[in-house]
């Protein structure tokens, strides 16, 4: 590979070292004792896991798209 | 030809909970779940018993049983075979380890129908970061299924695979106290008998009726991308609002995307209801066709309803009834819900062959209502 090849490598790498040395700066902006909200059930992003798989799955096998829904699949001929 | 039914919709997925997030297992509890999907002459009801256990403070285990009793006469079977009835079964077990911020979960999805089997494993790491305000997580699945056919209750001589491999990342984020956003992305990778195997595609003749069948023929690849946001807020007088999009793109150039809007509220100590509303619109597969010219007009035929172009809108709510504790000491609590969707489809070009028509082509678009109940109990030990 020509000296050239390595540019796109190098500056993915620096990116990346810049990226990783901001974690260590970030703090925290919504404390531990500020997450009584999030914490009520209401907020939960899945509270009915059983019942949300089962939509999901009433949803895929009738449309063309899938995916990008926060769970994992298995096959089926279903419709 | 005859045939046994027509039910497939390959690639379609069941889904299994969602990805790891780090940090916390999974409640211990058991759900116990009844579902009945009624609409466009197919009935789909049965059970759903889905348990999570932390085995260890670090170790919890997850396992779903699922079934669907059918009975079919949809459009499609009623035109081209004869209604039927046939069952899946689906079980699932998996696993999740926790180690100090990091989750790592896996498991597997067995799937038994008469014509089809399909076996799915999956893995995923995720990652509590920046004070637990992000999570990281990252997934493969694997999935390998073999397709039947069926006549009449006999199984035929034809044996044909799919491979399937998705890759997932996603990214939770606290972004207030009172707010949060959830992103994810998934890479759909599927290889083989992409064809639904009773379906048939249209092509204008000379028959009686101006139009005959042909067997349906998709291409063997189909790679799919799809991105999703949803942000969940907390409104100062305890109820929360949330809304979502996914965009969908893949190599048939199907195009689609869904927006959802929901809104949950508490009523006392012991009521939670919930309402959503669902819109998905979808463009058409490069190679589908309501009807076609003229017979083998394209190296690729398709005329299933799910690649087609349609726009679709979900109305549902739910009730949750927090039930009082009386008796055992090792529940802590439980409720009883029940949730109501009602799905209204409407195709853009796919039209409804047994309403009488001037000619093959002209009759109106099939517009497909359904009915989709669930009614579970919830209980956590």
């Amino acid at each position: 590979m020509s000296r050239g090849g390595h540019w796109p490598l190098a500056l993915l790498l620096g990116a990346a070292a810049l990226l990783l040395a901001g974690c260590g700066a970030v703090q925290p902006w919504v404390k531990p004792y500020e997450r009584e909200h999030l914490a009520d059930p209401i907020m939960s992003l899945n509270p009915n896991p059983v019942s949300s798989t089962y939509l999901d799955h009433v949803f895929e096998t009738r449309e063309g798209a899938r995916g990008a829904t926060g769970g994992v699949g298995g096959g089926c001929g279903c419709n | 030809m005859s045939k046994h039914g027509i039910r497939f919709g390959l690639a379609g997925l069941g889904c299994l909970g969602a990805l790891a997030h780090a940090g916390v297992l999974p409640d211990d509890r058991v759900d116990l779940l009844w579902h009945d999907y009624d609409g466009g002459g197919i009935q789909v009801e049965g059970p759903s018993v889905l348990i999570q256990k932390k085995i260890t403070d670090d170790f919890a285990v997850t396992a779903n049983y699922y079934t669907d009793l059918i009975t079919s006469a949809s459009l499609d079977v009623v035109t081209q075979a004869s209604a039927y009835k046939e069952q899946r079964h689906q079980g699932s077990l998996g696993f999740e380890f926790l180690n100090g911020k990091t989750t790592y979960s896996g498991g597997e999805i067995h799937s038994v129908e008469p014509d089809y089997l399909s076996n799915t494993g999956y893995f995923s790491i995720s990652q509590d970061m920046f004070g637990d305000l992000t999570n990281v997580s990252m997934g493969f699945t694997r999935g390998w299924d073999w397709v039947g056919r069926v006549n009449h209750g006999v199984v035929q001589n034809f044996h044909q695979s799919v491979d399937r491999r998705n890759w997932q990342v996603g990214v939770s984020q606290i972004l207030t106290r009172n707010s949060l956003l959830t992103f994810n992305y998934e890479a759909t990778d599927s290889e083989g008998y992409l064809n639904n195997p009773y379906r048939n595609a249209r092509y204008v003749s000379s028959s009686g009726i101006g139009y005959t069948y042909e067997e349906e023929r998709y291409p063997h690849t189909r790679t799919g991308n799809a991105l999703s946001l949803e942000y969940k807020y907390y409104l100062p007088y305890r109820a929360s609002i949330d809304g979502s999009y996914r965009f969908y793109t893949d190599t048939w150039d199907i195009l689609a995307h869904t927006f959802t809007l929901g809104y949950t509220q508490p009523i006392g100590q012991s009521w939670i209801v919930d309402g959503t509303v669902r819109y998905y619109t979808q463009r058409q597969a490069s190679f589908y066709s309501d009807l076609y010219p003229y017979l083998n007009s394209q190296n690729f035929l398709a005329r299933d309803r799910e690649l087609a172009a349609f726009d679709s809108v979900t109305l549902g709510g739910g009730v949750t009834w927090q039930l009082p504790i009386t008796r055992y000491s090792w529940l802590q609590r439980s409720t009883m819900n029940f949730r109501y969707d009602r799905l209204s489809i409407h195709y853009k070009d796919f039209r409804d062959v047994l309403i009488p028509s001037e000619g093959p082509g002209t009759e109106p678009f099939y517009v497909l209502d359904a009915n989709v109940m669930q009614f579970f109990l919830s209980a956590w030990y």
